[in-house]
């Protein structure tokens, strides 16, 4: 029997009085590349929360490869093969670029302290954090403090920190907010390249442009609810995705 | 000579006492106003202990282990609050510590416990294990920061959200803070206690909290060697100076608030800068 790399069954969120997510099911296979879109207040970026742990839900399942990992906190779910680059940059300012990509690689070091005293370098996972820094795109600037560099590059920061965690599952919220044309287009292309054997890619974005072009498979999502989930031109086709974006009879 | 071994004496349990809140303010970036209470606790069990015939040496352990126990289970509270409230939860403990303490006849109540048996091997003999528990202290804290615990503690005080979405196993790495420093204050206390030879619940209060983080907040929070210096100066000047002495409490307040408003780094970040300043071409 197939496992799915990601299901998510009738996940329900509220806050206060206010239904965020309302019996949400999500399914992933390997190797996918999924376009999550909605309008503002949608409740993506939630979903994204609960499926890392960040937000637990009043009821429903999120597994990730068949292991129900609804009760796990977050840092076990990260080293479960879940990865999520923030809408927010999040860089840790106080070092390098290379260093913070290198941090992530540490795997098993960061999971217990007397593990991490026993060891002392850094070479080998600043080796596996430069190449990744060379695949977003940021070789020349690894040695600069996050502040030092425009925004456009700590977004690639987050991608390539997330990968640096050898996920199963990246979560990427809104990589292509607040960069320019051609940037976002560069990482929507980067971003497009990522999926392989033993990576899936959900991909939250506004910019529905790039998401067209380079998802094959889009999921939509409107007022916390399910909308829809298939192939990208389908799915733009819905007149009911149509309504939810464009909020009147098309 | 004697005095001289006592102010030295001095220096180094203060030291030591700086160089474990380090670790947990300085390190894993998590504010305590409640340190003196685990260089209380380590002072109270070695005291007790030697007098109930203990040698010395042998009471450093239970000191430790009391005193991280109660250390764990604040570092507990650490993982449920943060920032201010947690400054508020540890200032509690002293209160607490106090508290408790003055209404234990078993632990001299009000009055405290005098007589504590002097060390065998006399003052100067005292000095150098006092030197010897900094020196090893001092091995650890630098094990720390040059290691992986150190990078992973540099995520977890700047940020512990993104440390965990990094993979960090960020509530274990407090309470180890929490451990290690707290440790290091019981083992102070144990040192203090024989430094002294009297003890009482007014020596472990909410002033000795201030000064201890006064001194790591001078020194440059996280740095090891500013901490030491400033330890160190802190921990002599009211030795030398009666007036220090008599209003610590606002000495160390306006030093904290100069720290704080002026060279935020402390003492190590203004030597940086100096420093820096002179190689400049």
């Amino acid at each position: 029997m197939k496992v799915s790399r990601l299901s998510v069954s009738d996940v329900t969120v509220s806050f206060g009085g206010l239904r965020a997510l309302e019996k949400v099911n999500l399914e992933l296979d390997d190797n996918q590349l999924l376009g999550f879109i909605g309008p503002n207040g949608a409740g993506k970026t939630t979903l994204m929360r609960v499926i890392m742990g960040l937000i637990r839900p009043q009821s429903g399942t999120v597994c990730l490869n068949g292991t129900d990992i609804t009760k796990l906190p977050t840092v076990q779910r990260v080293h479960a093969g879940l990865a999520l680059g923030q809408q927010i940059v999040k860089p840790l300012r106080q070092m390098s670029l290379l260093d913070n990509v290198a941090l992530a690689v540490g795997g098993q070091k960061l999971l217990s302290p007397l593990h991490a005293l026993l060891a002392r370098s850094r070479n080998v996972e600043r080796d596996t954090a430069s190449s990744l820094l060379e695949r977003v795109g940021l070789g020349t600037e690894m040695q600069k403090r996050p502040n030092e560099v425009p925004l456009g590059h700590l977004k690639r920061l987050e991608v390539a920190r997330a990968l640096a965690l050898r996920p199963e599952l990246l979560l990427l919220d809104e990589p292509l907010a607040g960069l320019s044309k051609p940037e976002a287009s560069a990482m929507a292309d980067l971003i497009a390249g990522l999926p392989r054997s033993g990576l899936s890619v959900i991909l939250i974005e506004h910019n529905l442009p790039e998401v067209m072009r380079v998802c094959p498979n889009i999921y939509v999502q409107a007022n916390g609810r399910g909308l829809a989930l298939g192939p990208a031109d389908e799915i733009m086709a819905m007149p009911e995705v149509r309504q939810a974006y464009l909020g009147k009879d098309v | 000579m004697d005095y001289e071994i006592v102010v030295l004496t001095n220096m180094a349990i203060g030291i030591l006492f700086a160089l474990s809140l380090n670790v947990i303010t300085g390190f894993c970036g998590q504010v305590s106003l409640g340190h003196a209470a685990f260089l209380g606790i380590g002072a109270y069990t070695s005291a007790i202990l030697t007098k109930a015939g203990w040698p010395l040496v042998a009471t450093f352990l239970p000191a430790m282990a009391m005193a991280a126990l109660v250390g764990l289970v604040v570092g507990m509270a650490s993982l449920r609050v943060r920032h201010d409230f947690l400054a508020i939860t540890t200032m509690g403990v002293v209160f607490l510590f106090t508290g408790i303490v003055r209404k234990q006849d078993f632990l001299g109540g009000e009055i405290g416990i005098a007589g504590i048996p002097a060390p065998d091997f006399g003052r100067p003999g005292l000095l150098v294990m006092a030197l010897a528990c900094v020196l090893l202290y001092l091995i650890f804290t630098i094990r720390i920061r040059k290691s992986w615990a150190g990078f992973a503690y540099d995520s977890i005080a700047e940020d512990e959200d993104t440390a965990r979405l990094l993979g960090v196993n960020v509530p274990r790495f407090k309470l180890f803070a929490f451990v290690a420093g707290t440790a290091g204050a019981g083992l102070a206390g144990a040192l203090y206690a024989h430094q002294v030879r009297f003890i009482g619940p007014d020596s472990f209060g909410f002033v000795e909290s201030i000064s201890v983080l006064a001194m790591v907040i001078v020194g440059g929070i996280g740095s090891i060697w500013g901490v030491i210096l400033a330890a160190a100066a802190l921990s002599a000047l009211p030795q030398f100076f009666q007036i220090i002495d008599d209003f610590k409490l606002l000495v160390y307040g306006l030093l904290l608030f100069g720290a704080m408003r002026f060279a935020p780094d402390g003492v190590d970040g203004l030597l940086r800068r100096l420093f820096q300043r002179g190689t400049a071409p």
